[in-house]
């Protein structure tokens, strides 16, 4: 019988993983290795005839960090911020509903189906549809002329808030469906207890939300936080498609990856490489804040709380 | 027992599917040799000009933006048999397919997908090899450069430019050429370009819509100012947007974009000129300010029958190609002149590519596209083209009996003709698509208010700079 338990199972568990490792190390490890040395490199295409690769060292990377970079660092995250905020916001207010047991919403999971439908959608050809929909002789305009709201059209595209208003409307709809089930997932996972002891002591709905679910799903906010900022880092099709490309009026939708994709058409290995390098820091950073966030910041304390009971315990001790 | 069956029954039919597709692939390969002999032994005129096909290869890729080409060939091309229900292969009686790759021209798209194939071209297999691809004048010569050599001389599959191609518009061979003057592409269009305008515009605003008197009130860009002026007071814009004026000034430039061998960008005072005049114009009211470029949705609105805007700056292929399609009134509400200035917009070079293996149907091909004086006649008459034939378009041009019904039985060619001697090209660089889509988007800001002057200067050199890395400087005058 000892015998027999002390057979190890674990070469298997390493076996079913080599499939894993081996597409992640062809498919993502490489590239990754052969992006890095191409940032250090002079390697593009002009045309039909090929430059390099010549060594430049880190010229790359100091043409890249220029002004303009963090101009499109800073359209990249007013794009995301415009997003953002009624993203969450509307997500919140739909996952309390769906999940308040009280409210016995009717239908709920056809309503949870409506809302994430959007998400559906290719990127790309929501993009084309409102371009149509707010072009200058669109429906949008035509309707807001017609009811006499306006006398004259409104140009969308041609203004600085009005295109990054899109693209931010955009990104809300496309996403608040998803952030919306992921809460309430986190929703459902807090026990029914705490809200009905909580209603036995007079508690608001309003108070209820803000001093029991809020703090209760905080984990789970901040992952929601910190992925939709990576989300956001590589914000590219919808802004690509609305403005052809071109990042206009002024540049002012012009997002990191549109840039990295322009260096890419070229194509211009060196710089497109520098610049995924320093994405792929900014990333590597916010990971870290998650990582730690979900370490350390259980709702029931768990590390922390652990800690302090060994302490507590080797003193009483 | 019944689900043995069950499997068996499933096993054999995916057996027998298999088998079928087998089948099929090998029906087609034997089918080819069978239709060859066919057309062999039923025409005897023709065999001669397929019998060297035989060695050739079955399967001619063809890279083009759009259909253009295409139903031109199906329209005069002789040997032309049958096009497959999807669209993307094209057979010639003598069994070859022509297979047709297609991708937009805007953003540099299709010059994109080009570009990877050609360094792919020596490693590809006979069938997949490039054998036939397109350029536009924006680019043409980028891929007839002598260095690159992707695009084989004409001697080379046998066609002498001299005596085969002689009717041709000689600046149409010129910008052909590489820099030893050795041609490289040949064309079966020629484009100058006339002022296409409303006839019931014309007759409200400007009381008569005869071409001639029309001429007299857009013959230079200070009198077509006037013009608009008359036209604004009725509630007309001149043209849709600053967009459409841009060819006229961009295609007269003294220099080109980037000279051979520098890395220095020129933006020529002709270009400052059209940023200039735009802004005056747009402010002015003389355009659409809805109207942003072309090829959109918006300018091609534009074109409708609901439309305020008089008329375009557009060549022979812009009537048949832009404004048919987009007109939804009665044929004959247009009319064509001559503009304020004569000028060239666009042309479709065909190119022999290097590897290809089949040297004898391109041939075939480009002499009945580009050099055949009746068939290029045929084409103008049929597409409202400009064909590349100088004594078939002076024929054109005299016959009084040759209208367009879409312009009332105008018959354009009595302009566009002398237009098309005054064309001369020769300011032509690699970088053309780039600086002319990219300077127009740039200073749309500028128009639009959104930015000053530098700023747009500045937003340009960023974004040719990310166009093409190697570019150095940009010089403004």
């Amino acid at each position: 019988m000892k015998g027999k338990k002390s057979i190890s199972r674990a070469k298997w568990g390493y076996i079913f993983l080599i499939p894993f490792f081996l597409t992640y190390f062809i498919f993502s490890f490489i590239p990754l290795v052969d992006t890095i040395r191409n940032s250090f490199f002079e390697y593009y295409r002009s045309g039909l005839k090929i430059v390099g690769p010549n060594f430049v060292g880190l010229k790359n990377y100091a043409e890249v960090m220029g002004p303009d970079f963090l101009q499109y660092v800073g359209n990249t995250f007013i794009l995301w911020i415009i997003g953002f905020i009624p993203q969450i916001v509307v997500a919140l207010i739909l996952a309390a509903w769906f999940t308040d047991a009280r409210l016995k919403i009717h239908g709920l999971q056809f309503f949870k189906v409506v809302i994430y439908l959007p998400n559906l959608i290719m990127a790309s050809a929501f993009a084309m549809l409102f371009f149509a929909l707010f072009s200058n002789n669109g429906p949008i305009n035509n309707i807001l002329i017609d009811c006499g709201i306006i006398k004259d059209h409104i140009d969308f595209f041609g203004s600085v808030v009005g295109s990054r208003s899109i693209v931010g409307v955009m990104n809300f709809l496309m996403w608040f469906g998803n952030t919306s089930i992921m809460l309430m997932a986190a929703m459902m996972g807090v026990s029914q207890d705490v809200f009905e002891a909580a209603a036995l002591d007079g508690c608001t709905p309003t108070q209820t939300f803000f001093r029991i679910t809020l703090p209760l799903i905080r984990p789970i906010l901040a992952y929601t936080l910190i992925t939709s900022l990576i989300g956001g880092l590589q914000m590219f099709d919808v802004p690509q498609i609305l403005t052809n490309g071109q990042g206009n009026p002024n540049r002012s939708v012009y997002s990191l990856i549109m840039w990295l994709n322009n260096f890419l058409r070229a194509p211009d290995y060196g710089r497109a490489g520098a610049l995924s390098v320093y994405l792929f820091i900014i990333s590597g950073i916010l990971c870290f804040f998650v990582y730690k966030m979900m370490n350390d910041d259980d709702p029931d304390g768990s590390k922390k709380a652990a800690k302090k009971a060994r302490k507590a315990g080797r003193r009483a001790a | 027992m019944k689900r043995r069956v069950l499997s068996f029954l499933l096993a054999a039919s995916m057996v027998a599917s298999l088998a079928a597709c087998g089948g099929t692939s090998e029906g087609s390969s034997t089918d080819a040799p069978a239709a060859e002999e066919q057309t062999q032994e039923t025409s005897g005129d023709t065999a001669e000009a397929t019998e060297p096909a035989g060695e050739e290869g079955k399967i001619i890729n063809v890279y083009s933006w759009n259909e253009e080409f295409k139903n031109r060939l199906e329209f005069v091309y002789d040997q032309y048999d049958k096009t497959s229900e999807d669209g993307t292969i094209t057979y010639l009686k003598d069994g070859t397919e022509i297979h047709w790759t297609i991708n937009p021209n805007q953003n540099g798209v299709y010059q994109t997908k080009l570009d990877e194939a050609l360094l792919k071209q020596a490693d590809a297999s006979a069938d997949e090899k490039i054998d036939i691809f397109l350029s536009e004048t924006d680019y043409v010569t980028k891929y007839t450069d002598a260095d690159a050599d992707v695009a084989l001389p004409l001697t080379d599959i046998g066609i002498n430019p001299d005596t085969d191609l002689a009717d041709q518009y000689p600046f149409t061979k010129v910008v052909a050429s590489d820099i030893n003057g050795v041609q490289r592409g040949t064309t079966w269009q020629a484009c100058p370009c006339l002022f296409v305008y409303r006839r019931d515009i014309a007759k409200d605003a400007l009381g008569t819509d005869d071409p001639d008197k029309v001429h007299e009130m857009v013959k230079d860009w200070a009198t077509m100012k006037e013009t608009a002026g008359k036209l604004k007071d009725k509630g007309y814009t001149v043209m849709a947007s600053y967009a459409d004026t841009f060819r006229a000034y961009g295609n007269s430039i003294s220099k080109p974009w980037v000279e051979a061998g520098s890395t220095e960008i020129n933006v020529d005072q002709q270009i400052v000129n059209w940023i200039n005049d735009s802004k005056e114009w747009l402010d002015a009211g003389y355009f659409d300010p809805k109207v942003k470029g072309q090829w959109n949705d918006d300018w091609y609105k534009t074109m409708g029958s609901k439309s305020k805007s008089f008329g375009f700056l557009l060549p022979a292929w812009g009537i048949d190609f832009v404004v048919k399609p987009n007109w939804d009134g009665k044929d004959g509400s247009w009319a064509a002149t001559d503009g304020p200035q004569a000028f060239n917009w666009g042309g479709s070079f065909i190119h022999a590519c290097t590897g290809t293996d089949n040297p004898q149907h391109i041939k075939d091909i480009m002499l009945a596209f580009t050099g055949n004086k009746e068939n290029l006649m045929a084409v103008t008459k049929e597409f409202v083209e400009f064909g590349n034939t100088m004594s078939g378009m002076k024929e054109i041009a005299e016959d009084d009996s040759f209208g367009a019904d879409f312009l009332g039985g105008e018959n354009p060619y009595k302009y566009f003709t002398p237009a098309a001697d005054k064309i001369t090209m020769a300011t032509l660089s690699s970088y053309d698509q780039g600086c002319v889509e990219l300077i127009q988007s740039s200073f749309t800001d500028y128009f639009d208010g959104n930015v000053d002057f530098e700023k747009a200067k500045a937003n340009f050199e960023t974004a040719i700079k990310e166009r093409y890395p190697e570019i150095t400087a940009i010089n403004w005058p």
